[in-house]
């Protein structure tokens, strides 16, 4: 496929992802049949992981702007102002498909490659988070799978030197075949010192810094545009490797160079690669680009234009300096030991030309190409909506053993394993360590706090993507506000399956619209986001998985609130209405076996009522602690917090739900509250005030969770059974799974 | 008391144990770059956490071949403190400062958590404000803190007061299931000879400050404070 020589024909068209309409395009923007170095670079450029031609139309219907807004989607991540002239930066981005098929590269390179999208704009990273969902426990490729891509995720993170301070994982049969790795990095820049990729000034060098180029990673991006089949294991060799060694040289590298008047602009080479990156930057600027291939370091000899263009070696950057200073920047690279190489210059006359030998081996428009991409209105069918599910109609268990079993399921059982693998303190300012609602990093040297979290309960999206994707929203916004973050914006990474199935496709469209309605409704905009399709293997989609990561403000870092009980004899409090509602719960999957019916709604006018006096509450001191109520409902969050504490709790189940529908019932926006007794009467008080729900269900204390008459438990058994589900799954064999 | 840094290039924890020295000292410690082939002369050298040049290889082989570890390794023979944490433990053993290895976790996982340490000893600059026996809690974060030497030097080790700290459990008992990485004995940090030299995994500059969770680090720098001003 690399031979320069080698004829267009429709087999080539096809392997390249090309289809026969998209080819008619091809011609037209060429007018002449293009080579093949020319294909490739039309291949990757209009592959779905580079140009959203299926998503384009519903992404654009997302709210993206807001007063803190600094820059919404479209550049490498999204800018949001938090004062004092300090930005933050981030984006999520998945790395799906080359984690399945070499789980602990294409998860070390997830990060790798979020970690750059960050500090491309000038903000030192602060943070990593992920979101990862892993097939059924029981298949025989889980257990290997979890192995390497959390040794991959911490792998890397840990040697870059930026902690990992939050995420989650999930299990479900649907990513057995497709596991899903979903990265964050946020970063802290200077706003007057943030940076771009359109390029400017016709003549100017165009550079590239970072690793050698070789033969790792070509057509990887079209290789995440596509279903998986049995044979994905031998798509191996797209994936590429990760070096976090020289992430960590090109992080400290351009920092410094950035904080010179050197750089006019900046992009790091991701999908498609040098392919991507310079067509990136030269649209943008409006210019075009001559490379020279010749001048482009190379790993491996003999290595053609194809194979250049297209490679994703990782770890590299492509810049235009200003005039004169390339021995400022040359001095920097050399000082940390990176490749520095003038490969190219900017024109004006639109086009990306590249020379190889001395002989022009392709010549290409620009605009046409990266903004003329095709664009989709694929066909979709609406979900159909599922009945709601009556409490009656539930199996009652007794509520300590449904507990037992649900602290112990894959979903809720401690993800301490995962975690400990990963340096979560690296740079000394994590004030909240993984486990807790959301991770907060101190903004260095000052006295304010980001807080961050990854959200998303695919089987609700899966159940009813449009309420799906508005929980997802809300539940990120929860996270937040329950350790005294004020919820700022979202970045959205979207796991869906082929979207040339219309049933694949409304789930993206119904979940994107529930997702823009809760990010209207919450003043929560999209700022930066990705989109992973055809996550499928033989013919099967992946759970609908619309994960939002979310950043939130704390203004003074000494008043935020975390989950562990603090003490003896404080009253518990739950604020929100509790229902019972057990439609899509885990209580009904796991204690019932069922999967069915509809999910809790999310009234967004009070989610935003509630996260502000729980934000208000936590400010004041007037809480002692809190945690927002999700999966598993009201008696696993207090589980929870006795879990963190080591301090016990009696609760007082009412008797006007069914016990196990008030225990485990999924109703969203509720959180749970602690404070001493004269206290909590003065927050009850001004919950009423504020028009919110809030009764007190019982105190702290003792070494048991009781519940009267319905049972106890002691906090220990529960650490046990929380604590032991992972560990002892991964320390088996795979023959007893 | 004049601290001195080195970085490598891919030390990560340089710039936490500059924070943790400032706060000890009111000023802040010189950054010493990895090429540099001549040491200001300073109280104290630390050889912080990270990845030296990417380790690779074995940690710290390549480090403790650098141009600015034989300026380490001079002052340390004359007597000027050094102080290595995580990364710069394994570096300092293979520079020889310090006997024995680092090696790979018994549980093969890079662990970061926060472990209790019994401080075995009083009589160093760099444990002096703690009591002997006394339990503290750092923060370890590495995937090679396993502590290997033959039966000999460990011996040695033993009878010359010179390992500083072993991993135990909260009640101070060196079990082995409050060893986190397989160490020998339990060990988690020793001294070299004249005890001004300390090689440590755990991280004292991690828990020096209340809003990250604990102060149990702290009074290593203040010690050296009081030691070296």
């Amino acid at each position: 496929m690399s031979n320069t020589q080698q004829s267009i024909t429709p087999e080539v068209i096809r392997a390249h992802g090309l289809t026969e309409s998209e080819y008619g395009l091809v011609l037209e923007i060429m007018g002449r049949e293009p080579n093949i170095t020319e294909l490739g670079i039309f291949s990757v450029m209009w592959s779905e992981h580079c140009s959203y031609k299926s998503s384009k139309k519903w992404l654009k219907t997302l709210p993206t702007t807001a007063p803190w807004v600094i820059c919404g989607p479209g550049e490498n991540a999204g800018v949001i102002d938090i004062g004092d002239g300090q930005a933050a930066i981030f984006k999520m981005e998945s790395h799906n498909h080359p984690s399945y098929i070499e789980p602990y590269q294409g998860a070390a390179t997830g990060v790798g490659g979020i970690l750059r999208d960050v500090f491309t704009m000038g903000a030192r990273p602060i943070a990593n988070l992920n979101a990862l969902r892993f097939g059924d426990p029981r298949h025989a490729k889980t257990r290997h799978l979890i192995s390497g891509v959390v040794a991959g995720v911490g792998g890397y993170g840990n040697c870059v030197g930026v902690p990992t301070v939050g995420g989650e994982t999930n299990f479900h049969e649907s990513y057995s075949g497709n596991n899903l790795v979903n990265a964050m990095t946020v970063g802290v820049a200077q706003t007057d010192r943030i940076f771009y990729s359109a390029a400017a000034g016709v003549g100017n060098p165009v550079d590239k810094v970072g690793s050698k180029t070789g033969r790792d990673g070509i057509h990887g991006a079209t290789m995440a545009s596509a279903e998986f089949s049995e044979d994905s294991e031998e798509k191996r060799p797209t994936v590429q490797v990760g070096d976090p060694f020289t992430e960590k040289l090109l992080i400290e590298a351009c920092l410094e160079l950035m904080a010179t008047d050197a750089i006019i602009s900046i992009q790091d080479m991701g999908a498609a690669g040098l392919t991507s990156s310079s067509f990136e930057m030269a649209s943008k600027g409006g210019l075009g680009i001559e490379m020279d291939l010749d001048t482009v370091p190379q790993r491996e000899r003999g290595m053609t234009p194809y194979e250049i263009m297209l490679s994703e070696s990782q770890e590299r950057m492509l810049l235009v300096l200003k005039p004169g200073r390339e021995d400022k920047a040359r001095a920097i690279f050399e000082k940390w030991e990176l490749d520095f190489a003038i490969v190219g210059h900017l024109t004006d006359n639109g086009r990306m030309v590249l020379k190889h030998h001395g002989a022009v081996v392709a010549d290409l428009p620009i605009d046409p190409l990266a903004k003329a991409s095709p664009e989709y209105d694929r066909p979709w069918v609406p979900g159909v909506k599922r009945p709601v599910i009556a409490t009656e109609s539930v199996p009652a268990h007794p509520p300590i053993e449904a507990l037992k079993t649900l602290i112990a399921c894959p979903d809720l059982a401690s993800k301490r394993w995962i975690y400990e693998q990963y340096d979560q303190m690296v740079m000394n300012d994590t004030v909240g360590r993984p486990g807790g609602d959301a991770g907060i990093v101190r903004v260095h040297g000052t006295g304010k706090a980001l807080a961050m979290t990854t959200d998303c309960t695919p089987r609700y999206c899966l159940a009813d993507p449009h309420e799906g994707g508005r929980q997802a929203v809300a539940e990120a916004y929860r996270n937040l506000s329950a350790v005294g973050a004020r919820p700022l914006a979202v970045t959205d990474n979207l796991n869906f399956g082929n979207p040339e199935k219309p049933e694949i496709m409304g789930q993206i469209v119904e979940a994107v619209q529930g997702m823009g309605e809760a990010c209207r409704s919450l003043d929560f905009p999209v700022v930066s986001g990705n989109v992973s399709l055809y996550n499928e293997t033989n013919g099967v989609a992946i759970l609908p998985t619309p994960t939002i990561g979310a950043v939130g403000l704390i203004d003074d870092v000494t008043k935020t609130a975390s989950i562990p009980f603090k003490a003896a004899d404080e009253c518990v409090i739950v604020l929100g209405e509790t229902k019972g509602w057990l439609g899509c719960s885990l209580y009904l999957r796991e204690l019932c076996g069922r999967e069915d019916g509809a999910p809790p709604p999310v009234a967004l006018h009070r989610e935003k009522r509630e996260g502000e006096f729980v934000r208000r509450m936590i400010a004041d001191g007037a809480v002692t602690a809190v945690h927002d109520i999700s999966d598993g409902g009201l008696l696993v969050a207090v589980a929870e917090m006795a879990m963190a504490s080591g301090i016990g709790a009696a609760i007082t189940v009412p008797q006007t739900l069914p016990a196990h529908a008030w225990c485990f019932g999924e109703d969203q926006g509720r959180y749970l509250l602690t404070a001493p007794a004269a206290q909590a009467t003065v927050i009850i008080e001004a919950a009423q005030r504020a028009a919110i729900s809030a009764r007190i269900i019982g105190h702290t204390g003792g070494d048991d969770l009781t519940l009267g008459s319905l049972g106890a438990i002691s906090v220990a058994e529960l650490r046990r059974l929380n604590e032991s589900w992972l560990p002892a799954y991964m320390a088996a064999t795979d023959g007893d799974a | 008391m004049k601290a001195a840094v080195i970085v490598f290039p891919g030390s990560n924890c340089d710039r936490d144990v500059a924070v943790a020295l400032e706060a000890a000292t009111g000023q802040p410690p010189l950054m010493v770059w990895h090429r540099e082939t001549e040491l200001p002369a300073v109280d104290l050298v630390v050889v912080p956490g990270g990845f030296s040049y990417g380790d690779y290889l074995r940690c710290g082989a390549l480090a403790a071949r650098s141009p600015v570890m034989r300026e380490v390794k001079a002052k340390a023979e004359t007597g000027t403190p050094v102080l290595g944490i995580c990364n710069g433990f394994q570096i300092l053993t293979e520079t020889d400062l310090l006997p024995g290895a680092l090696i790979r976790n018994a549980g093969l996982k890079f662990i970061c958590k926060d472990v209790f340490l019994r401080v075995e000893t009083s009589e160093s600059p760099f444990t002096r404000k703690y009591k002997a026996g006394t339990v503290v809690s750092y923060p370890i974060a590495h995937a090679e803190g396993n502590y290997f030497a033959d039966d000999a030097t460990l011996d040695r080790l033993e009878g010359d007061g010179r390992v500083a700290f072993r991993y135990v459990t909260e009640q101070g008992e060196a079990t082995e299931a409050a060893n986190p990485n397989g160490s020998a004995r339990n060990i988690a940090g020793i001294f070299n000879e004249t005890h001004r030299v300390l090689g440590l995994m755990p991280h004292p500059e991690r828990l020096a400050e209340e809003l990250l969770g604990g102060t149990d680090g702290k009074p290593m720098f203040e010690g050296l404070v009081e030691a070296l001003s």
